[in-house]
C-alpha cells in the first residue's frame, strides 16, 4: 500500500485530485495536507494548483512548506499539476513578475491574445480551455498505455515557454508550442489536468501510483 | 491538430432530479443525475453542466450531494449555474467537486462579485452566464439581458455586457438564447457569432438545439467555443457521440473517444 500526499494550501479544487486518485487507487492512503511532516512520511507527493502563481507561492510561505517540498523534490516521485508545473520554473509573468522556486530552467509566460488559428484566422481564446492533444517527445513511465497526441483537458492563461532541453516531456501546440509535460528523475509534471481527462488521465495517476521515481 | 470544440450536455436540476422544460413551462422528468451524467460521460461529452433550477435553500444542499456523487465517478470538468451569489456558494461548488461555476443574475445585480469570485478563485473557474434575448430586428439586431428565466428586461445591451464580464475576469461566457430556449429551431447564430467575435474567453453556444446540425452549425457559423444542448441528448434522441461523428466529418476538431 502506498501513501499519497497531495499538497493542500488552500487554492482551487483539490478535491477532485483526491477523487481521481483515490478510484486509480483504492488502497493507496490519500492525505489532502499542509503539515511538512505528512508530507516526509508520504511515499509519493502530488502539486495541483489552480489560479495565480503568486498566490501559491504565497501560500507555500504562508504554511512554511519551501523546504520540505524541495526535500520531496529531491527524493520521491512527484507529481505536478498545472500551477504544480508553472511553479517549478525560475519565474513567471503572472503577477507583474513572481519568482518561482527555479528546479528548472525557464520561464512562465502569458498567451498573447492576439494569436490566430492558421487555417481560417479565427482568433484563439485566452485562457486555453479544452482538449488538447499532448505531443510526448520522450519515453517515460507516466506515458505508459498512453497514445502519441492523446488529448488532455487544459484551462490556463499562462505556459511553460517551450525551449530545446532534456526536461521536456510534451508539447502542445495553442497558437504556438509550449512545454505541456516536463520530467526530471524522479519528477513529473503537467501543464493539463490529468483528474479531468477521462481515460487518458486516469491512466497518468495510474502510472504515477505505480512509479518508483525512476527511469 | 490542435484544440477540440467541445460538445456539453446540460442538466438541469430540481430538488436532485434531471428535468427538462420547454421554455421554464413544462417540466419533464429525465432521470437520476450520476446516471445521466455517468452516461454521458460514456458516450465522450467532453464536460457536463448542471444548472440547479431548485427555488429553496434546503433543495440547494441537494446539489451539493449531487456533484459530490458525479464527481467522484466522472473524470471531465463539471460547472454547476443556479443560485450563485456570494464566494461562499462557490467555495461550496469547488469543494464538493466542481470545477467551473455559472453565475447569472449575481452578477446582473452585482457586477462586482464576479471581480470578487475571479481574485478569490480564478478566472478559470467563473463562467458568467447570459441570458439574451433580441430586442430589435434589421441589420443591426440587439439583444438585451433578461433575468429571472427570461421573465425580466435589465436594458444591458448583451455584446457590451459580455466585454464586460471578460474585463471583470470571467474565464469563460455561457450564452443561451432565450428566444430560442426549448424551441429547437437551432442557436442564434447572429447573436452567438456577435458575442464570440466581441470577446477573448470561450464562449458556450445554448439554446434552442434540436439537431445535430444545429450544434455543427453553432461552431461554424456561430464561431462558439462550445456548444451546449439538453433536451436532444436526454430523450436518446441524439447520442454526444453521434453529434461527433457529425461534427468530425463536417472537419470539426472534436475529441474522440479512446478505442
Amino acid at each position: 500500500m502506498t501513501s499519497v500526499a497531495i499538497l493542500d494550501y488552500g487554492m482551487g479544487n483539490l478535491r477532485s485530485v483526491c477523487k481521481a486518485v483515490e478510484h486509480v487507487a483504492p488502497s493507496a492512503k490519500v492525505q489532502l495536507t499542509h503539515d511538512a511532516d505528512c508530507l516526509r512520511q508520504a511515499d509519493r507527493v502530488i502539486f495541483p494548483g489552480q489560479g495565480a502563481i503568486t498566490g501559491c507561492i504565497q501560500a507555500l510561505d504562508k504554511y512554511n512548506l519551501h523546504k520540505v517540498l524541495l526535500e520531496c523534490l529531491n527524493e520521491k516521485p512527484f507529481l505536478g499539476i498545472c500551477l504544480g508545473l508553472q511553479a517549478l520554473y525560475d519565474e513567471s509573468e503572472e503577477g507583474g513578475g513572481t519568482t518561482c522556486l527555479g528546479i528548472l530552467p525557464g520561464k512562465v509566460k502569458k498567451f498573447p491574445t492576439s494569436m490566430t488559428e492558421s487555417e481560417n484566422g479565427q482568433v484563439l481564446k485566452v485562457p486555453h480551455m479544452g482538449w488538447n492533444q499532448v505531443c510526448q517527445i520522450q519515453s517515460h513511465p507516466l506515458w505508459q498505455g498512453i497514445n502519441q497526441d492523446e488529448r488532455f483537458y487544459f484551462v490556463h492563461s499562462y505556459y511553460v515557454e517551450y525551449t530545446e532541453q532534456a526536461s521536456v516531456a510534451g508539447t502542445t501546440d495553442y497558437g504556438l508550442k509550449f512545454t505541456a509535460a516536463a520530467a526530471r528523475d524522479n519528477i513529473f509534471a503537467v501543464q493539463f489536468h490529468p483528474e479531468k481527462s477521462q481515460h487518458a488521465g486516469l491512466q497518468l495517476l495510474k502510472n504515477f501510483i505505480n512509479w518508483n521515481g525512476r527511469l | 491538430m490542435g484544440l477540440a470544440k467541445r460538445i456539453i450536455p446540460c442538466l438541469d436540476v430540481d430538488n436532485g432530479r434531471v428535468v427538462k422544460g420547454v421554455q421554464f413551462v413544462e417540466i419533464r422528468d429525465a432521470g437520476d443525475p450520476v446516471e445521466v451524467a455517468r452516461r454521458y460521460d460514456e458516450q465522450g461529452a467532453d464536460e457536463i453542466t448542471f444548472l440547479d433550477i431548485t427555488a429553496s435553500s434546503d433543495d440547494r444542499e441537494t446539489m451539493v450531494h449531487v456533484v459530490e456523487q458525479v464527481a467522484s465517478q466522472v473524470f471531465i470538468p463539471l460547472t454547476v449555474g443556479g443560485g450563485i451569489r456570494k464566494v461562499e456558494d462557490i467555495r461550496r461548488m469547488l469543494n464538493a467537486g466542481a470545477d467551473k461555476v455559472a453565475i447569472n443574475t449575481a452578477a446582473v445585480f452585482n457586477p462586482e462579485f464576479v471581480k470578487e469570485a475571479a481574485d478569490h478563485f480564478g478566472s478559470q473557474c467563473i463562467v458568467v452566464a447570459i441570458d439574451a434575448k433580441q430586442v430589435s430586428d434589421g441589420d443591426n439586431p440587439r439583444w438585451e439581458i433578461f433575468t429571472h428565466g427570461g421573465r425580466k428586461p435589465t436594458g444591458i445591451d448583451a455584446i457590451e455586457w459580455a466585454r464586460k464580464m471578460a474585463d471583470y475576469g470571467a474565464g469563460e461566457i455561457l450564452l443561451t438564447s432565450m428566444d430560442r430556449d426549448g424551441t429547437k429551431d437551432g442557436f442564434d447564430i447572429k447573436l452567438t457569432r456577435s458575442v464570440s467575435d466581441a470577446v477573448n474567453i470561450p464562449v458556450i453556444a445554448s439554446g434552442g438545439v434540436g439537431s445535430l446540425e444545429h450544434l455543427a452549425a453553432g461552431v461554424t457559423e456561430g464561431h462558439a467555443d462550445a456548444v451546449l444542448a439538453a433536451s436532444i441528448f436526454h430523450f436518446g434522441e441524439f447520442t454526444v457521440a453521434q453529434a461527433k461523428a457529425l461534427m468530425a466529418k463536417m472537419g470539426i476538431e472534436i475529441r474522440n473517444m479512446a478505442s
